[in-house]
């Protein structure tokens, strides 16, 4: 019985985060699929990174740079050491509870990121991943991200207006820059490992695949310099993603290329990873009812 | 091939061709007059751009010279690298676009390169006759021919290749085509007939493409046109292109290779497509004046929002640019524009006029009270 209690829970959850798919997935009916290898994890040591805070900023009515902040990391933070595989994606697709990526039947290799998958469909294999492994798996924060990258961390490196006159400079400034950042596109998925670690020992981080975030996009009012007296407007049908340069997708795109506006720089794919919480999390605390 | 081509072709060549005076007979006069007519060599560029011109005639008629060499080859489409067997004129997609004035002789000289794989011609819209003169330059791979006709209308006209049946639609399908533009001897003029003229002209060249696709949905690559044919055909059938691009390749005209401007300045966008009707826009501006039939002769329509470019024609708008920032010139039908490739970006630089516009106040919450 108490078993049942997990499952419509879970169901709950499902059907909050996937809407689009609720239509596919059984879930009273379908049964947990063999438990992935264990996938490997970095576990990266507390710390202090100072985070450019995701979203849109306006100071005094005009596009406004985005305010860093510091940002502690008081626990370990255990992320996936690569992105989720394409193969790996395919066991959730399998067992019922993920639709199938875009560019699934292409002949191409089981060893690279799962490309084509939008935010909602990473939110359901982390709630597939979870349910499998009696783990608690999630999308990592933008800050989290940003603490995993390390180095290879870059937020939104374009121009920020400048001439309050004249909208149009910044606009084309940022034009400029986005061109010259895509000069050389290579957009087709390499193998896992292609782009090697960072300083943490995480993979492939900013290489050609972009990655979901749990952040929602925001536009924040600065009233004054002061953050706290910000005005902030968050919409959750759109998310951070994270790569070489910092986006925001709505959150059933796949294909981050159509994803855009008329002009601006889209990234070359959407994939993702997940971060595990160690501690028992809700998901645990229910199966540990359930026995 | 030539078979084939006799038989569906054949009688209207033969039509055409026996209509025409024979040359040596027109030589008495005519002739002996053109070969005292100043000559113009004139070096084609690629598009967007446009050769040096004049835009009212400083001289009586003459004759220009133009070599167009045909050049098969793999082309990539778009930015995922989808590469299809391209036929080219001059080597771009879409063909380079000739400027000459009314009353100019055009004098083609037509190349199909050694290492080309099939037949091709040329038929120009603003030519009169002999299926606009494809049956006179129909050559084989290795062969060149020269064509002289005279530009007796003004406007903007499509030329494209147009070697038999079938052959005739995958050869535009495939990247032959392009424009001449035949200007008034006087230059343009407005709806009261006074003078107007523009201080950059962009040449955008719409292709609709049909590529194939495997069984998985990825795009299919061939080594040569001929292995492409069948397929191709088949995608041409349904009528649905694959892509719709400007410039040959979805994205050829943004980023680095965006159209750039300044306020104040007067631009002549000149579109073109040789196949299917489009609809184009800019985003932001308007159409000053447009000839969405290419024809000078006609007045221009004023302030268009979108205008309608026939699918095998060209047309012509003016568009002084009164605001900074980044345009998207598009195919209006915007699954087009943005889904198969459509869009065009120009850069203006200047300064802002907020009497035009203004963000009176900058998004924020609605207020609660």
């Amino acid at each position: 019985m108490p078993h049942h209690v997990a499952e419509a829970v879970i169901g709950a959850v499902a059907a909050v985060a996937l809407p689009v798919a609720i239509g596919l997935v059984d879930w009273a009916g379908s049964t947990p699929g063999p438990v992935p290898g264990a996938v490997e994890t970095v576990a990266i040591a507390p710390g202090t990174i100072e985070f450019p805070l995701p979203g849109e900023f306006l100071a005094d009515g005009r596009p406004a740079a985005a305010p860093s902040r510091s940002v502690r990391f008081d626990r370990p933070l255990h992320i996936m050491a690569d992105q989720v595989s394409r193969a790996a994606y395919g066991e959730c697709v399998t067992a019922g509870a993920c639709r199938p990526a875009d560019g699934t039947n292409s002949a191409r290799a089981a060893d690279i990121p799962v490309t084509g998958v939008s935010y909602l469909d990473a939110e359901a294999y982390a709630v597939w991943y979870s349910r499998t492994t009696g783990e608690t798996w999630r999308l990592p924060s933008a800050a989290e991200w940003a603490f995993a990258a390390g180095e290879r961390f870059a937020g939104d490196p374009f121009a920020v207006a400048d001439d309050p006159k004249n909208p149009a400079v910044a606009w084309i400034r940022r034009y400029e820059e986005e061109a010259a950042a895509r000069r050389e596109p290579d957009p087709q998925p390499k193998p896992l490992g292609h782009y090697g670690p960072n300083t943490h020992g995480v993979r492939d981080m900013a290489g050609n695949v972009w990655e979901w975030t749990s952040t929602c996009y925001s536009r924040v009012r600065l009233d004054s310099e002061l953050e706290t007296n910000a005005r902030t407007t968050e919409n959750c049908g759109v998310h951070v993603a994270e790569g070489r340069h910092r986006t925001y997708m709505s959150d059933f795109v796949r294909d981050g290329k159509s994803g855009g506006c008329a002009v601006g720089a889209p990234p070359d794919n959407l994939g993702f990873r997940l971060v595990r919480d160690d501690a028992p999390g809700w998901f645990a605390r229910l199966k540990a009812l359930a026995r | 091939m030539f078979t084939r081509r006799q038989a569906l072709m054949g009688a209207a060549a033969t039509a055409a061709l026996t209509a025409m005076p024979p040359m040596t007979a027109v030589a008495s006069t005519g002739e002996a007059d053109i070969a005292t007519l100043p000559r113009e060599k004139v070096t084609l560029v690629a598009p967007p751009f446009v050769h040096a011109h004049e835009q009212v005639a400083t001289s009586g008629p003459k004759v220009v010279e133009f070599v167009l060499p045909i050049e098969e080859k793999p082309v990539v489409i778009d930015d995922e690298g989808t590469t299809f067997p391209g036929m080219t004129f001059n080597g771009s997609i879409p063909g380079p676009m000739m400027v000459v004035h009314e009353g100019d002789y055009v004098e083609l000289t037509l190349i199909n390169a050694a290492s080309n794989s099939l037949p091709h011609n040329i038929d120009f819209h603003a030519a009169t006759g002999a299926l606009g003169g494809g049956a006179l330059t129909l050559i084989m791979p290795g062969e060149q021919v020269k064509l002289r006709f005279k530009a007796t209308r003004s406007g903007t006209f499509v030329y494209h290749c147009a070697p038999e049946g079938a052959m005739i639609p995958w050869h535009v399908v495939s990247g032959m085509s392009g424009t001449i533009m035949v200007l008034p001897r006087d230059g343009l003029k407005n709806e009261k007939g006074e003078r107007i003229a523009y201080d950059r002209i962009y040449y955008v060249g719409e292709n609709d493409f049909y590529v194939p696709r495997d069984e998985t949905g990825a795009y299919k690559s061939y080594d040569s046109p001929g292995e492409s044919y069948a397929d191709t055909v088949e995608v041409m059938r349904g009528l649905v292109p694959t892509h719709v691009v400007f410039n040959g390749a979805k994205g050829a005209l943004t980023g680095d290779n965006a159209m750039r401007a300044k306020v104040g300045e007067t631009v002549m966008i000149v579109h073109s497509q040789a196949n299917r009707d489009t609809r184009p826009h800019l985003i932001g501006g308007h159409g000053d004046y447009v000839w969405e039939e290419g024809k000078f002769d006609n007045p221009p329509a004023k302030n268009l929002e979108t205008w309608f470019i026939r699918g095998g024609s060209a047309g012509a708008a003016l568009y002084t640019f009164l605001q900074p920032g980044v345009y998207a010139y598009v195919n209006h039908n915007l699954i087009e524009a943005v889904e198969l490739g459509a869009t065009a970006h120009f850069v203006v630089d200047g300064e802002w006029n907020d009497d035009l516009m203004k963000q009176v106040e900058a998004p924020g919450p609605i207020p609660t009270n």
